[in-house]
């Protein structure tokens, strides 16, 4: 009556046409994984950029003194023409103290004194612009100085090919998740099919087109993956705000920093949830009526 | 109950709603529930399918509704050859008749109302526009005081009346009824044969399958006999 009073129309499908509950929960925690992965797959990136940004400001000069020259006069003499090169913000010719500092975690005191250490100069580069390894060479060239740059290139493309390698893991997690969810969504849609396959041949008989009838079952399914796609995010948000209040900007640990943006790339899941559920269900419910359900 | 004709009578079988030419069906290789079934019925006309259980009504009648194909011969409907209609133009066909099924399929989550309702909404109106039309064909079946219960609560008389409802609430061409006097009383019955009689002289082609030979007699309607699969009289 209350419905009739104000135009509003009852759902054609019987409520809970094939049991949804359990399919609401599956893609509450589906949808709570591909938030996970999605935003590890954004705090790895941001370690590696982080990391490789650190080491694109930075290269190493190892001299070897000339005949007649000490070691920590070639340094310095390094240190002095790598600061007058455009790019670079500061040379500085480290000394044995602080080479044998690095060194002593690894090798211990007892060696140390009878160990070769090279002499190197610590480059900080301009990150706006920094100078290339081979600038940085031809100034130690002109200047006649012996020596070999290290621009931590091998490291910086070994941290980028493994935050590529983590975010294309992240993208495979993605995937397989929306496929789960996609394929949970057809099941779901033949058991209901199934279930009302009365409703469904009393709506054809009276008229309906097989569009519409799909159209009713993308409609359920498309709320009910929104709703929990919902929830799934909620609940990946206040995880992801817990360990961002806890550990700060870099979360739990260094290798997966979190930010508060980070919970805006989690807002889209209700909506992709729903768009996977709404073609799925279509396709499904199209080809099952096409089979004669 | 402002039903109105949508076309005039038409005696010629070339305007017949129905037309069969050598239609046979059967689900089992081996036996045919119908053969060489040869069937004209004009527009305006009121035609009883009577026959013994098993005799094919239902399935002939499916055939109409096009719930089935037939394995041989053809099928008209409406002046269009409808043998092997793609699924895509099936709603076209559907909502040019009204079905009255003998199990009713009527659907239990729905109101009496919105059961009603169901054609019109599937053939895209709004429940404002035809809210009106709904109510009086409740009020004319005499359930216009429980539009808002739901079938289950419904006795199989007053379910056969829901489901005569809404088979007639488009004004559809066409009329197909199985059994539709199956569950009531003789009172009803003919109450019911009233209904359809009135809707018939509206222009509406009538087919009522029954096993009720003797309500057949008494509607003054064509009779047809179906037996083994086969027309044995009255077809055209």
């Amino acid at each position: 009556m209350i419905r009739r009073l104000f135009n509003m129309r009852a759902p054609l499908l019987p409520r809970d046409a094939g049991g949804e509950a359990w399919l609401a929960g599956l893609i509450a925690v589906l949808c709570f994984l591909a938030c996970l992965a999605a935003v590890g797959a954004v705090s790895a990136d941001r370690a590696a950029q982080g990391w490789a940004r650190a080491l694109r400001s930075e290269a190493t000069v190892q001299v070897r003194p000339r005949v007649g020259e000490t070691g920590a006069e070639a340094a310095a003499r390094a240190a002095q023409t790598l600061a007058g090169v455009e790019g670079v913000d500061e040379a500085e010719a480290m000394d044995r103290k602080t080479a044998e500092a690095l060194l002593r975690p690894w090798v211990g005191d007892a060696v140390l004194p009878d160990l070769p250490i090279p002499y190197l100069v610590t480059v900080r580069l301009d990150p706006a612009a920094p100078a290339s390894a081979v600038t940085l060479g031809r100034a130690m060239a002109e200047a006649g100085l012996d020596a070999t740059v290290d621009d931590h290139s091998l490291w910086r493309s070994e941290v980028e090919r493994s935050a590529g390698l983590i975010t294309l893991l992240a993208a495979a997690a993605f995937l397989l998740t929306a496929g789960a969810a996609g394929a949970a969504v057809a099941y779901a849609t033949r058991a209901g099919m199934a279930a009302q396959s009365t409703v469904v041949d009393t709506l054809s008989l009276n008229g309906a087109s097989d569009a519409a009838i799909a159209g009713l079952f993308q409609a359920r399914y498309g709320l009910l993956a929104a709703g929990a796609g919902a929830v799934g995010a909620v609940i990946a948000m206040g995880l992801v705000a817990a360990l961002r209040f806890l550990g700060g900007s870099e979360g739990v640990t260094p290798a997966l920093p979190l930010a508060w943006s980070d919970l805006l790339i989690l807002s889209p899941c209700p909506l992709l949830a729903a768009t996977v559920a709404v073609v799925v269900a279509r396709v499904t419910a199209l080809a099952r009526l096409k089979r004669g359900h | 109950m402002s039903v109105q004709p949508r076309r005039a009578y038409q005696s010629d079988s070339a305007t017949a709603t129905v037309r069969l030419s050598g239609v046979g069906f059967g689900y089992a290789a081996t036996h045919r529930t119908l053969q060489d079934v040869n069937l004209i019925l004009p527009a305006g006309s009121f035609h009883f399918l009577t026959g013994p259980s098993g005799a094919g009504k239902s399935t002939l009648l499916k055939l109409l509704t096009l719930a089935e194909h037939p394995l041989t011969g053809t099928l008209h409907l409406f002046g269009e050859d409808a043998t092997m209609v793609p699924r895509r133009a099936l709603p076209a066909f559907r909502r040019r008749m009204g079905v009255v099924f003998q199990d009713f399929r009527l659907l239990d989550h729905l109101s009496a109302f919105d059961n009603v309702a169901l054609p019109l909404r599937l053939a895209g109106g709004k429940q404002a526009d035809h809210a009106g039309d709904v109510e009086e064909m409740l009020d004319w079946v005499g359930l216009g005081d429980r539009m808002d219960d739901r079938p289950p609560s419904f006795s199989g008389g007053e379910k056969q009346r829901l489901a005569i409802a809404r088979a007639v609430i488009t004004k559809p061409d066409l009329i197909l009824a199985d059994e539709p006097t199956g569950s009531v009383d003789a009172v009803m019955a003919e109450r019911l044969l009233k209904l359809f009689q009135s809707l018939n002289r509206l222009g509406t082609t009538v087919l009522i399958a029954s096993h009720d030979e003797a309500l057949a007699r008494r509607s003054g309607a064509n009779v047809l006999r179906l037996e083994g699969g086969q027309l044995t009289g009255g077809g055209s």
